[in-house]
């Protein structure tokens, strides 16, 4: 599985810009840079996610492990998510503590 | 060393290789396919397999990578264990192939030729899409995959409504929105009911009862339409292939095999919305069908254990569909109560709806028993403790326990009795003043010690006419199910109210409407639970087919546009249904006795005709009023109003002499179906005073229902 993570934080603001597929053999290294930007004390986290072409069961629990590790008052949202990507989070239900916001 | 850190165990290591691929003894418990540290946990139960092999499929692929053998090392008892290592559950399936003898006179159909699903698989592909093609070449058509289980669940907690509170509405999960006057963003699915919890909540319903949401084959069904020459479906899914995997194709998520998430979300939403999940199970029958049917799982594993086998090893047919599942067969016993203790721990189910559940109590030879071991086991599991258990105390052989049904003080009952009751007499029917009376008081003839609660109402379910229908057609029309109208129940009760099927006649629609209030009225005072069907608050019609099983079209789809071309009824229903919260004297667990037991000076429930306090009981009499005495709401715990209820089901008005109140209190109008709009129920706490105190004019076919409470002052 193709996967591609590029963590930048700036003034509290952390952005990772996610390329490829979000499955259960690419979500760690998700999870790395996730882990990364909450060590690093960011208030907001923005998920671009513009080229991600796809969305496994484990990607879903990755928006969910984000929201837990960041903590309840960190805003999260997901960026630019094609049509298919942004439909099936909020049908799978897992749209409930995370900001959808097209490009 | 904190929390996060865990030890790395010392068994979870490959010893060996099979197939290819690293192995090792496997853990029994659980049953199934679990992630274990570094692989994969399998294990099955058989308890007359001589040989047992895990298959593994890439998924979507057409041929097994690799089948493993267990060795007689990874065996305990009758159960074959093996962890398998560096497996991808993602994209892995996987099935068993057990060898043994085929010898149907001693219960065994072993075929090493099948690969045969898992009982214990959490997630089925093969049917993803609702109604796509299948490849029906493929060896293993229904295959289990891995389950990602964990899930958010914030902080969900049960409901814990009191029975007694309940007001059930019964739907098909695709059927509610599937109609494209839902207007839903992905009809159909779990996910398009969840965009109509507003409309549930707005009704007032706390409780959804759905239809099998356990993984069935929709194409089961080798009927056409015979009018269209398409293809006809098994709909409504009683027929499970897979107890532990909800349906891939009811979830908008299916083809990404998220449809345990889709599911777990509606039932986080329904809980949110104050409205607890009920599942309608069927553990009567499988989809294997006799010996001519397929073999899917059960008759290849452990034929003699799971089937009901006469002593030649012919398959007993209680259910009526080919099989039985041999429900007090411990092993067996133990697969329900797993099956149960699942839903309700992993997927917050608050309660179950047993269809054909006499066969429940059948022993392994089929004679009924009065203390099966399995209902025994459930009514006292510690998981299952609060969970709602709901009969359908009948088979498709002849035992009927509607009220006899053993239910160790847990279990409620379709009350069969009542809707027969309720329907026949507000079609007109006379002499049944008597029985009316008693099964609007919860039908203590039948649950005597047991409350009131036992006794589920209903006057329409998924069998049978929709409400609209039931006051439409004479006579049941199932042409399009194929079968030349033969299917279907022949004892509706049902009247047209002067024409058979849609009428022009201004007269016969008004009737028509009128005697669905009057049933709905019946049912949202009477004593007990009150179920309704999905549709009915508006109308919905099934064109007269009253056995819908196999129509997946707009014959048996919520038709939305109806909300507003009946808004009236909708409004009616919606009102009841709120009146029914607001007076807990309609909600007493405890039948009332008829007798004063609070010292208010009246019983706790009274009965009246024409005259006050003098019911008319006789052969030809169609009048009936009951009292509920306010003080006595919630065995007197509680002070409600008081509140009276008359149906006339008789074609002439009848002058009503009311009951009289005490010293400052009135009775006012709550509802009466032979007003129309504007004239509608309520308002609820402000109903308007009666003009004269002390009568009513009952308008044929016509039901009233009054509030009595302290007048307004000034």
């Amino acid at each position: 599985m193709s996967f591609d993570g590029i963590l930048s934080v700036s003034e509290g603001i952390a952005t990772i810009e996610i390329k490829g597929e979000l499955d259960a053999s690419t979500a760690p290294r998700f999870h790395d840079l996730i882990d990364q930007a909450a060590e690093q004390g960011a208030v907001r986290l923005e998920i671009d996610a513009r080229h991600l072409d796809f969305l496994a069961s484990a990607g879903l629990r990755s928006l969910v492990f984000a929201r837990q590790k960041m903590g309840d008052e960190v805003r999260i949202a997901v960026i630019g998510a094609t049509e298919p990507v942004s439909r099936t989070i909020r049908l799978a239900g897992f749209d409930h503590s995370i900001e959808l916001i097209d490009a | 060393m904190t929390t996060q850190d865990v030890r790395e165990r010392v068994d979870a290591f490959p010893t060996r290789r099979i197939g290819g691929h690293r192995v090792r003894a496997g853990r029994p418990f659980p049953y199934g396919a679990h992630p274990v540290p570094g692989g994969i946990n399998f294990s099955v139960y058989s308890d007359r397999a001589t040989a047992m092999r895990l298959v593994l499929f890439e998924r979507g692929a057409r041929h097994p990578m690799a089948e493993l053998e267990f060795p007689p090392e990874f065996r305990i008892g009758s159960v074959y264990a093996m962890t398998v290592f560096d497996l991808d559950a993602e994209n892995l399936e996987y099935g068993f192939r057990a060898d043994g003898p085929f010898d149907p006179g001693a219960g065994d159909r072993f075929d090493a030729g099948k690969v045969l699903s898992d009982p214990y698989a959490r997630l089925i592909s093969g049917r993803d899409v609702w109604g796509r093609e299948p490849d029906w070449d493929d060896v293993y058509p229904y295959r289990a995959k891995v389950l990602d289980d964990d899930f958010d669940w914030g902080d969900d907690t049960p409901l814990g409504i009191p029975t007694e509170d309940l007001v059930i509405y019964e739907t098909h999960v695709r059927g509610f929105t599937r109609h494209p006057s839902s207007g839903v963003s992905a009809p159909g699915t779990y996910a398009g009911l969840r965009e109509k919890i507003p409309h549930l909540k707005d009704l007032g319903v706390n409780c959804v009862e759905l239809l099998p949401v356990f993984e069935f084959d929709e194409l089961d069904n080798p009927r056409t339409d015979p009018a269209t020459g398409g293809r006809l479906h098994n709909y409504w899914g009683y027929n499970t292939v897979s107890f532990f995997a909800p349906k891939a194709g009811y979830a908008a998520t299916g083809r990404f095999g998220m449809q345990a998430d889709e599911f777990k979300t509606l039932v986080r939403d329904l809980h949110r919305a104050g409205i607890e999940v009920m599942l309608d199970v069927v553990f009567n029958h499988t989809a294997e069908g006799n010996e001519q049917g397929p073999t899917i799982s059960f008759r290849g594993l452990d034929n003699a254990t799971y089937y009901m086998l006469t002593p030649q090893g012919e398959y007993y047919n209680f259910s009526g569909t080919g099989n039985t599942v041999n429900c007090n067969h411990p092993v067996v016993r133990d697969f329900v109560l797993s099956c149960l203790r699942y839903w309700v721990s992993e997927y917050h189910i608050d309660g179950f709806r047993f269809d054909l559940a006499a066969i429940l109590d059948r022993a392994p030879d089929g004679t009924p028993l009065p203390n099966p071991p399995l209902l025994e086991q459930l009514a006292h599991d510690p998981i299952l403790r609060h969970t709602k258990l709901i009969a359908e105390a009948w088979d498709a052989a002849g035992l009927y326990q509607v009220g006899a049904f053993p239910n160790y003080g847990r279990w409620s009952e379709w009350n069969g009795k009542y809707r027969d009751t309720v329907r026949r007499f507000v079609k007109g029917e006379p002499g049944l003043v008597g029985e009316l009376a008693t099964r609007m008081a919860g039908s203590p003839d039948l649950y005597r010690g047991r409350t009131a609660s036992a006794s589920v109402n209903f006057v329409t379910a998924h069998d049978g006419f929709t409400l609209h229908d039931l006051v439409s057609y004479n006579d049941k029309h199932n042409e399009a199910n194929g079968e030349d109208n033969r299917d279907g129940a022949n004892d509706n009760h049902s009247w047209n109210c002067g024409e058979e099927g849609p009428s022009g006649s201004a007269h016969v629609r008004d009737l028509r409407t009128r005697q669905m209030k009057n049933m709905l009225g019946i049912l949202l005072t009477s004593q007990g639970v009150p179920m309704l069907l999905a549709g009915d608050e508006v109308g919905r019609t099934q064109l007269g087919n009253n056995n819908g099983y196999c129509q997946d079209n707009a014959l048996s789809w919520f038709d939305w546009g109806l909300v507003e071309a009946n808004a009236e009824l909708l409004a009616f229903t919606r009102a009841l249904i709120a009146f029914r919260h607001a007076h807990p004297v309609l909600r007493s667990a405890d039948h009332p006795t008829g007798s004063d037991r609070v010292g208010s000076g009246y019983p706790d429930i009274g009965w009246h005709g024409v005259r006050a306090w003098d019911p008319d009981w006789s052969a030809h009499s169609r009048v009936l009023a009951w009292m509920r005495c306010g003080r006595h709401a919630k065995g007197g715990t509680v002070r409600d109003d008081h509140v009276y209820v008359a149906v006339n089901a008789h074609w002439e008005s009848h002058d009503l002499e009311l009951p009289g109140l005490p010293e400052g209190q009135a009775w006012h109008l709550f509802a009466d179906t032979g007003l129309g709009a504007p004239h509608g129920p309520g308002p609820l706490g402000a109903e308007p005073e009666l003009h004269h105190p002390g009568r009513y004019h009952l308008g044929p076919h016509t039901l009233v229902i009054l509030v009595g409470r302290d007048r307004r002052t000034g």
